[in-house]
């Protein structure tokens, strides 16, 4: 499909221009959403995107489908619910680093734990840009932001690394720089039925850029180049040898029972017990 | 499950799931906090059996958060919980009041500040139901006294969310939520059951914020076919922000003025032995059960007393308090917390009648001789 096809289908083009910054890679990541829900070849009618406060969380109001932006922190307990209520529906859940990893970490955890049928694409841009560029939970480790005017003294954590462990079904990370890969992944994930998460790394070039400087987006993007390290190649390298690096691609693919369809095999049972 | 003429013995809590499946619940999320996991409980057996969906959530917050989700999704939805729980799910109860999302709430009153005393009544939280989430958001409480009102008024709180989409608060307290009365229920085909209007404009210009004749904008569902966008951002009729003072100004009014101008009035009140009433006892909830005793009683004694129970305690009695203080010598406000319903009673009745508060925070009840005490205390007063 050609931009304009896919901005005419999948847009609200009325409420453009959005409202990112030039150099923001928010648009990149909506982009690879909506390209990557035309790949899976989703229902666009059958289809929620549920989103939680921040700039990222803005993306679902230029996206032509049923969308949600909820309270900070809270997309998940939301689309749970969504889920629950209608399981035949898609849900896509997007959020920010912040949004996702601090005040709605608690839901993250369970709603992987559940293996509940949801994509989850996350904006980590390393910091809370809505807000003006304090540091988040995957802020690294030494870097400035205005909450941290001598660096962060907070340890940041891997996402991808907590979604596995609780249990989370398919799990990847990718780049804005990579976008052509991001769309594969995020596509994957959205044909994957379970509690799929995808942390895509991106750029805030108005708050993290100008607090470590970075000050232009594309000299974002190419420390996103020179660290980003694909899985295949990661497999061959030390510990050390990845200092300081990320790993990008799938990195956590099972099988396992998935919530909705297990709470109907319940509704089966309290039925059949009635009779 | 259905619901048959004999009596039967039931608690408060048994009677709001009884009510809320009358009413046509299809799904619940909540967190266990006592005195009001009962109704959790209940609903986890009952919902499956009705195709419905009940689910434990992390914390309160995650609960209102999946109720808010589940009632796009088209479904009848609620949560229970208490003090502690229901100063969680706030922020979320103001989302689901700017975005008009119908859902139900409950709270068990139990005994606070904080973990207080856990199994303990109180009705500590009416102001908190009334002002709870931040922002000039309208809501509806209601406040049974009975184990059959509690299941009459649990299917109003759902008509009252569909019919005004709006989140509903069910304010029970401990003594409610726990005592068993002997109670005969309806029929469910005899239940008056309200589903929210669906929108018939055609998906391209439906505008799903445009308020119908009563102020309340057709519901669809997600999945509908609609593309609609909710947020808790102020927004126009288009459902999108705006960032203009003057779109948040006519949102924010139309949300109040739909449930103040909705006919008949929301806000109710039951009225007993007030018609010639010179001392008028104004209580709620389970408080109301000792006022009327103690109204009876006085009556026995030649004391002209009356009881004035509201029902509602959001929107508040207005008019009724209003008149019943033009006539009284003087009102006594019972209360099991330190003085939130007199205040209402304060302002409305604009210092034309005598105020009594009594309160009581010892975790006790308020008996009826304690209330018939101070009805003779203030009727030796008034000539
Ligand atoms: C309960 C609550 N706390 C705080 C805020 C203020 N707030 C808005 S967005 C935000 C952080 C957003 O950061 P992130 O999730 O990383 O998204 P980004 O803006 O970077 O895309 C905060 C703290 C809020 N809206 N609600
Ligand atoms: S502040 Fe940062 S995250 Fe927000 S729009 Fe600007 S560049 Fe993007």
């Amino acid at each position: 499909m050609s931009i304009e096809e896919l901005l005419e289908r999948y847009t609200r083009r009325d409420k453009l221009p959005h409202i990112w910054c030039p150099g923001c890679g928010n648009g990149i990541i909506m982009g690879a959403v909506i390209r990557a829900l035309d790949q899976a070849g989703v229902d666009q009618k059958k289809t929620v995107i549920v989103s939680g406060i921040g700039c990222s969380s803005r993306a679902p109001g230029y996206m032509k489908f049923d969308t949600l932006h909820t309270t900070h922190g809270r997309a998940l307990a939301y689309a749970t619910g969504v889920k629950l209520a209608r399981p035949e529906l898609k849900v896509v859940v997007l959020t920010g680093d912040g949004d996702c990893a601090a005040i709605g970490g608690n839901h993250l955890i369970h709603a992987a734990r559940r293996n509940i049928d949801l994509t989850v694409v996350v904006f980590n841009n390393d910091i809370y840009g809505m807000t003006g560029g304090q540091y988040s939970p995957l802020t690294p480790q030494g870097s400035y932001a205005t909450t941290a005017p001598y660096g962060t003294v907070d340890r940041n954590f891997d996402l991808c690394e907590l979604v596995k462990a609780a249990g989370g079904t398919y799990v990847a990370r990718g780049t804005t720089y990579h976008t052509r890969m991001l769309i594969d992944l995020i596509s994957a994930g959205l044909g994957h039925k379970g509690f799929s998460f995808i942390e895509v790394v991106s750029q805030c070039p108005m708050y993290y850029g100008r607090k470590n400087k970075l000050a232009s987006a594309v000299a974002m993007l190419e420390w996103q180049k020179e660290h980003a390290v694909p899985v295949k190649a990661a497999a061959k390298l030390t510990p050390e040898q990845l200092k300081g690096k990320f790993v990008i691609g799938e990195l956590h693919r099972e099988e396992a029972p998935e919530y909705t369809e297990v709470y109907a095999e319940v509704v089966a049972r309290a039925r059949g017990e009635e009779k | 499950m259905a619901n048959d003429r004999r009596a039967q013995l039931l608690s408060g809590n048994e009677a709001c799931v009884r009510g809320a499946l009358a009413a046509g619940v299809r799904f619940f999320a909540g967190y266990p906090i006592t005195p009001s996991t009962e109704i959790a409980e209940g609903l986890a057996a009952a919902l499956p059996k009705v195709g419905g969906t009940f689910i434990q959530m992390e914390d309160e917050i995650a609960s209102m958060g999946a109720v808010i989700g589940a009632s796009l999704a088209g479904v009848k939805a609620m949560t229970a919980t208490s003090g502690p729980g229901f100063s969680l799910k706030q922020e979320n109860i103001g989302f689901a009041a700017m975005a008009e999302v119908p859902c139900v709430i409950v709270d068990v009153q139990r005994y606070g500040p904080s973990t207080g005393l856990p199994t303990s009544p109180a009705q500590g939280d009416i102001m908190q139901a009334r002002w709870g989430t931040h922002g000039d958001h309208p809501i509806i409480a209601l406040m049974p006294a009975s184990v059959r009102e509690t299941f009459d008024l649990t299917v109003e709180a759902f008509n009252l969310a569909e019919e005004l989409r709006t989140p509903v608060i069910l304010l029970l307290d401990e003594i409610v939520g726990h005592m068993r009365e002997r109670v005969e229920l309806p029929p469910d085909e005899s239940v008056h059951v309200v589903n929210r209007t669906k929108p018939v404009e055609d998906p391209e210009t439906f505008q799903p914020y445009k308020p119908g004749p009563n102020l309340v904008p057709p519901m669809p569902a997600f999945g509908d076919g609609y593309h609609f966008h909710v947020t808790g951002l102020a927004h126009d009729e288009s459902g999108f922000p705006t960032g203009r003072g003057q779109d948040a100004d006519r949102l924010v009014r139309r949300l109040h003025a739909k449930i103040q101008n909705r006919k008949p009035p929301v806000a109710r009140a039951e009225e007993w032995q007030l018609e010639d009433a010179e001392i008028v006892v104004v209580a709620a909830g389970s408080v109301a059960r000792s006022a009327r005793a103690a109204v009876r009683e006085a009556r026995v004694r030649g004391i002209k007393a009356g009881l004035l129970r509201p029902i509602t305690a959001w929107p508040f009695p207005e008019n009724e308090v209003r008149e019943a203080a033009r006539r009284a010598a003087a009102m006594i406000v019972p209360e099991l917390n330190l003085g939130q319903i007199v205040r209402e009673v304060e302002r409305v009745s604009g210092g034309e009648t005598k105020i009594v508060p009594l309160n009581r925070i010892d975790a006790e009840l308020i008996t009826p001789a304690e209330i018939l005490e101070r009805i003779q205390e203030v009727a030796a007063h008034v000539d």
